[in-house]
């Protein structure tokens, strides 16, 4: 007989660590916000933005025919691929390597932070030219760099802006949609060195501007850092979708190109691409198709990079895999159709979310990648709850993410992983009476009582915490003198039934005649 | 049809005109009504707020009040509701519940149906006879609208009601910013966005703003009264139940409305 060999428990994944990168904010949802509505120009700014781009999006969705049947598949691409990761990760290492570039594995934000920052230094340059990433974004690539003395430059507009007036971004495909042109205008003459002081906020002067700073620094920086769309296992080919030209620019001047792409990015086949290259512009931008879509494999002797780096980001996302409900999280393509359609993210705006990734998504991935710390005041707690559950994102997500159930299923690992709250308390009360008819109906009675409190008008203008918010700006109806199962108790109740029963069977016999009576 | 009739606790105990015009309109229709007296709650507001353990009883006592196979459809003034059966149930059954519950829960989910579905698809009517001579407007709530695919059918109802002047509501399909627990833990994103839905009401110049759901209606009807808009709100079951022989009286003030 052989001895059973003990192998322990398997460990939980980890998540991002506590502390690092941008994933959590330093305040909660509703205490963002709080502030953030008070913003008048960012309400007025977002609320154009987002009703533009949600009608350019149903423009284009709608002429599909197959539109549905895309987002089908686009679905059960992502399902697949989340199935089996390890294995398209493993071929998508070798395909990347044959083709001559380097294949980096980056446990967290640190880990990868330190394997860029390596690998610009072997490059002797102190400057790098970077392409709109979120993962970079997500893990402080910029700030990190920094403090190694190394000057990051983002290339994309909206990145730019935000990062001349270090700021946040506040979107995830228009990181700068909470500013507008004369603010924009106010940004570039403070940040950008030798701009015209005239420039007035002519959209297209205001690009003008932006282009003659990045001409500069595309022409001299011998280093990019970008993220990935898109990674294909079968044929180590990377994607990065844009619409300026300016990602182009970094991926094919510089001498070395280092991508940092989250392990969930990756495809089965370049014939996926297919699918998303539908999906992902008309989802995000609202265009049939982008602009400037890049595709690379490796190295190619002669022409772009000729050193290529994959660096392959976990930072939390083993941790969402090993959620059998939580993983469809990882389906997303950061299109962020979801954030224009929601009514949460339109009033409070993207910073209120306190990660790189806001709106309903960043809601149920924020926590995912980067945990709920069971102290009651961890920001990313506050995400889950920061819904109404109203089904907008679930609808506009071209992979179908079924957003609500993700934030619901959020909530409960939360309350889960709490110890007792007044929440939980108030809780178990109300299913203990709602759970036992007999108590429940004395409850209904006693309910009555709450006319004592209201005013002789029948409102309840004023509530105690923790729903003095509500009363805020809500009258509450003083409970009725008798509930319905008192009603349909009553005498009244059972003449009145009778009475509606007895007329309809007029009504019918007058119209149909007496044969058609049980239709 | 042998129809269990299921109040919701917000219908049953706060707003039971709702409820009982619900009765009265089925009964017209010449439906036998059942009201298991041991209903009380479906135990949404607990899953939404995300607790699954404590609704196990409620989801248990739904299945076992309404699985009796004499009650062909579980009908409820509530599109929330109707949705908590339909999605949440499963879900708690799945988890916490054991076979038995499981299967009790499939066997009611089937059969339950929001009032407006019930009509439409079920019993195929759109015209009830019902006469309402105000200027209506319809939020469609967002669990109706997105949850069980409601669609048109309230607004096919409601066009077929005699001398009723409906007005299209503008971004209808915007949430009114309820949420439940969303209420309370983040009030003030909740209030600017009941702020938006009331401008959008009151500039239709509706008398009465209607819906599926009480809830909802609770929280419009609510933010209305505060700012003493003259629309008032209104289940749709309310207005679908008055007739000429025994119309609808508009209230004087809005909160009466609601109940
Ligand atoms: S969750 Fe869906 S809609 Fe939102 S950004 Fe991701 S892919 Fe787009």
């Amino acid at each position: 007989m052989s001895t059973p060999t003990y192998l322990g428990m398997p460990a939980l994944p980890p998540r991002s660590p506590y502390g690092t990168g941008n994933l959590r904010g330093d305040r909660t949802f509703p205490r963002a916000a709080h502030d953030e509505l008070r913003n008048g120009q960012l309400r007025r700014n977002l609320g154009k933005a987002t009703h533009t781009i949600r009608a350019k999006r149903l423009a284009v969705t709608g002429e599909l025919p197959d539109w549905e049947a895309l987002r089908d598949a686009g679905s059960a691409i992502k399902t697949d691929t989340m199935n089996r990761l390890p294995e398209l990760l493993e071929q998508l290492e070798a395909k990347v390597t044959e083709a001559g570039g380097t294949v980096h594995w980056a446990r967290d934000g640190a880990e990868a932070n330190d394997i860029v920052t390596r690998l610009v230094q072997q490059t002797g340059s102190d400057e790098v030219i970077k392409v709109k990433s979120m993962a970079t974004q997500e893990i402080g690539l910029n700030e990190h760099l920094a403090d190694q003395g190394i000057k990051a430059h983002e290339t994309d507009l909206a990145e730019l802006i935000v990062q001349l007036a270090d700021d946040k971004p506040s979107h995830i495909l228009v990181p700068a949609i909470h500013r507008n042109r004369d603010e924009i205008r106010e940004i570039f003459r403070a940040g950008i060195p030798g701009v015209d002081p005239e420039l007035d906020s002519v959209p297209a002067h205001l690009a003008a501007a932006a282009r003659a700073y990045l001409r500069e620094k595309f022409l001299t920086t011998p280093v990019a850092v970008s993220g990935a769309n898109f990674g294909i296992a079968e044929t180590g080919t990377l994607s990065v979708v844009e619409s300026e030209g300016n990602g182009r620019m970094c991926l094919t001047l510089p001498d070395t190109l280092i991508t940092v792409m989250g392990i969930e990015k990756v495809l089965p086949r370049y014939a996926d691409l297919e699918v998303f290259l539908q999906l992902l512009p008309r989802s995000s931008t609202g265009e049939r198709m982008n602009p400037y879509t890049s595709l690379w494999t490796g190295v190619t002797p002669g022409d772009g990079p000729q050193n290529f780096h994959l660096v392959l980001l976990d930072n939390g996302r083993t941790a969402a895999l090993a959620d059998r409900i939580g993983r469809q999280a990882l389906n997303c393509i950061r299109c962020s159709a979801c954030l224009n359609v929601c009514p949460v993210y339109e009033r409070a705006g993207g910073h209120a979310y306190g990660s790189t990734y806001p709106g309903p998504i960043g809601a149920v991935v924020t926590p995912q990648l980067a945990g709920m710390d069971v102290s009651a005041d961890d920001p990313n707690s506050s995400l889950p709850y920061a819904s109404t559950l109203c089904g907008a994102c679930y609808d506009a997500c071209p992979v179908k993410i079924d957003i609500p159930s993700l934030l619901v299923e959020l909530r409960h690992q939360h309350t889960e992983a709490t110890g007792r709250t007044a929440e939980k308390l108030a809780m178990k009360a109300a299913a203990a009476v709602m759970g036992r008819p007999g108590v429940y109906r004395a409850a209904q009675k006693a309910a009555g009582l709450g006319r004592v409190v209201a005013g002789r008008d029948g409102k309840i203008s004023h509530l105690p915490p923790p729903f003095n918010g509500w009363s805020d700006s809500r009258d509450t109806p003083a409970p009725p003198k008798r509930s319905f199962r008192a009603w349909l108790a009553s005498a009244e109740g059972a003449s009145a039934l009778r009475a509606a029963a007895e007329e309809g069977a007029r009504t019918r016999t007058e119209a149909d005649g007496p044969d058609e009576e049980e239709q | 049809m042998r129809i269990g009739l299921f109040a919701t606790c917000l219908g049953d105990t706060l707003f039971p005109d709702a409820v009982r015009a619900t009765a009265v309109l089925l009964a017209r229709l010449g439906h036998e009504l059942v009201f298991p007296p041991d209903q009380t709650c479906c135990g949404q507001m607990h899953v939404n707020t995300g607790y699954q353990r404590e609704p196990v009883p409620l989801v248990r006592g739904f299945a076992e009040q309404f699985g009796d196979p004499s009650i062909e459809a579980v009908v409820m003034p509530s599109g929330s509701c109707a949705g908590s059966v339909r999605h949440q149930h499963g879900i708690v059954a799945e988890r916490y519940g054991d076979a038995a519950l499981r299967a009790g829960v499939a066997t009611v989910q089937a059969k339950t149906y929001e009032l407006s579905e019930f009509l439409v698809d079920v019993l195929g009517v759109t015209d009830i006879g019902a006469y309402f001579p105000h200027r209506v407007t319809y939020h469609p709530t967002c669990h109706s609208l997105r949850l069980l695919r409601v669609g048109e059918k309230p607004l096919r109802l409601l066009r077929a009601v005699e001398d009723i002047d409906l007005v299209e509501l503008p971004e209808a399909d915007a949430c009114c910013g309820f949420g439940g627990t969303f209420a309370v833990k983040n009030a003030e994103t909740s209030s600017a966005m009941l702020a938006d839905k009331m401008r959008h009401v009151t500039g239709t110049g509706a008398a009465v703003c209607t819906a599926g759901d009480s809830s909802c209606l609770m929280h419009i009807g609510g933010g209305l009264s505060r700012i003493e808009a003259g629309t008032r709100t209104l289940h749709l079951a309310q207005i679908l139940a008055s007739t000429r022989t025994s119309p609808y009286v508009l209230p004087s003030t809005p909160l009466e409305a609601t109940r």
